[in-house]
């Protein structure tokens, strides 16, 4: 479904050029959820934009479904694939309704049945219609991200990529997005890519790994191998260790990789 | 035990357009020399509890306590002169971004003998020496080349060491530090929570902790207060957490997604019983 292949992303040019992604691969089949996880600055954020056509200097090979993709992404292409962002505050238009909102998508992609899509969705993500005119600034954070999420959907894609989607709310609130991520997963065959420093997260929610540390994936597992706790590379053994909370002896033997 | 800090009934109200509002609702709590945790989520109340005990409220916001006693004198009676001998010298507070918290055109260096030269009467020589010994101490390596850099020449990590070296110069009795590392990766957090552990063992400062992170709350503190709706919930020692009573403490604990834990995240359902201290935990 999605596929990359020596995928290098710099960012400037000469002596100050900053490599942020270094020669990655990995594919992700249909219907899969993979997990990207990295501490900030690692380059899984970039690999999402690179993906999403947010970022066009990159260098390497990218298909998604079976079509290499060029720098210029088709309308028909975000047909299939959309994305949501982490910062819900940040992500949604102030001075739009939620009803403009989700509508924009729907003409742009030349959809006719728009009220009866935006009722859906906003059923699906567990609003209802009474929330279709109110402004982002009348939602709480985790409202705000449902309809992030709803905006994303509402044309049917079948690969979602989420960077960071619950890391600006609450846990309690993380808890009732990522059970309506699963949900809509189940329900509509969807493929994600998650990208997120915190492994409990991707976790529970992925099938597949990469941890990717200054811009190279370190390592690639499945979901089992974390969850017994028996990665390979020492950086993940560390993040791992890191994650469990406040332990002395860990923090006192932290290494550095690069 | 002796205490440092001892709190009865602290409120905490602000004006609105639509009205007041209580961010915190009449808690009362006492800080030894020990990690004390305040935990709750956005809107709990834990950050105005902190400012409140500094006197950093907003303008639009008014504070009402019984006393905040410290070292004999009542904090919350006190005036903006006297209250500004303490701030920062005895009692000092560490934000979450230390991106928003330095001085952007000052090397970082200088800030920090800056704020030791305003608590002591030392010299411009003494400062200095005693900034790149603070500097080490928060295990910064090559001092002396970091004391000449700008704060956008830094990490966040780095960054956050810098704050907790300026706020702890002073050698403070009490230390408040509002989720000091939530903006951090986790295994910086752990390095800078250390370096925390250490001043509190060897100094013997007691440490208020806020942060909306339970599970590190529980592996860090003492001791942890749970905070919601401007209440303190439930009271316990960090090692019983996991045996919390209080229904929202358990729903905060059950939703969290964990790499043991499989199939879909409880939900927290809240009750507004809760709030009205009829509630008694089970």
């Amino acid at each position: 479904m999605i596929d990359a292949r020596d995928l290098s992303i710099t960012f400037g040019m000469g002596a100050s050029a900053v490599h942020a992604v270094q020669k990655v691969s990995f594919s992700v089949k249909q219907g899969e959820s993979y997990g990207i996880v990295g501490e900030s600055g690692s380059g899984k954020s970039t690999i999402l934009r690179a993906l999403a056509g947010l970022n066009k200097d990159w260098s390497g090979e990218l298909r998604v479904k079976d079509v290499i993709l060029s720098r210029k992404r088709s309308i028909d292409f975000y047909r299939g694939l959309q994305m949501v962002f982490q910062d819900p505050y940040g992500s949604l238009h102030p001075r739009h309704t939620v009803n403009d909102i989700l509508n924009e998508p729907l003409i742009i992609h030349k959809f006719s049945d728009r009220e009866r899509r935006i009722n859906q969705v906003l059923k699906e993500v567990g609003l209802g219609s009474d929330y279709r005119f109110r402004f982002p600034h009348q939602l709480s954070g985790g409202q705000r991200q449902r309809i992030s999420i709803a905006r994303a959907i509402i044309i049917s894609p079948s690969i979602l990529l989420l960077d960071e989607p619950t890391s600006a709310l609450d846990v309690s609130v993380q808890a009732e997005i990522l059970n309506l991520l699963q949900g809509m997963r189940a329900a509509h065959n969807l493929t994600y890519i998650l990208v997120s420093h915190n492994l409990s997260v991707v976790a529970h929610m992925c099938d597949r790994l990469a941890i990717m540390n200054a811009g190279k994936i370190v390592e690639e597992l499945d979901v089992e191998h974390l969850r017994q706790k028996t990665p390979e590379h020492p950086y993940t053994k560390q993040l791992l260790q890191a994650s469990t909370g406040y332990d002395r002896s860990i923090a006192d033997t932290l290494e550095w990789f690069d | 035990m002796q205490y440092l800090l001892n709190v009865e009934k602290l409120s905490v109200s602000f004006e609105t357009p639509k009205g007041v509002v209580d961010a915190v609702r009449e808690i009362s709590f006492t800080l030894g020399k020990e990690r004390l945790g305040i935990v709750g989520e956005s809107g709990s109340g834990k950050s105005q509890t902190g400012r409140a005990i500094l006197g950093l409220t907003s303008k639009n916001g008014s504070v009402s306590a019984n006393h905040i006693l410290f070292d004999g004198a009542d904090l919350s009676r006190m005036t903006e002169r006297d209250m500004r001998k303490i701030r920062g010298a005895r009692i000092s507070m560490i934000m979450q971004d230390p991106r928003y918290s330095l001085n952007p055109v000052m090397r970082v260096g200088e800030q920090i003998a800056e704020a030791f030269r305003v608590h002591t009467r030392a010299s411009r020589r003494q400062a200095k020496d005693r900034t790149i010994e603070m500097l080490n101490r928060v295990k910064i390596r090559e001092a002396d080349k970091v004391y000449n850099l700008f704060p956008h020449e830094v990490s966040g990590g780095m960054g956050q060491r810098i704050m907790i070296a300026m706020m702890l110069i002073p050698e403070p009795d009490i230390l408040i530090a509002d989720e000091p590392t939530s903006a951090l990766d986790v295994t910086v957090q752990l390095q800078i929570l250390s370096i925390l552990d250490d001043m509190v063992r060897e100094q013997g400062m007691g440490l208020i902790l806020i942060s909306h992170d339970l599970n590190l709350v529980s592996s860090f503190c003492d001791r942890v207060l749970v905070m919601y709706g401007g209440q303190i919930l439930e009271s316990l020692n960090a090692s019983d957490l996991n045996n919390a009573k209080h229904p929202y403490t358990r729903g905060l604990l059950n939703c969290l997604p964990s790499l043991e834990r499989q199939g879909e995240l409880a939900v927290l359902t809240r009750d507004p019983k809760w709030l009205e201290g009829g509630y008694n935990i089970p």
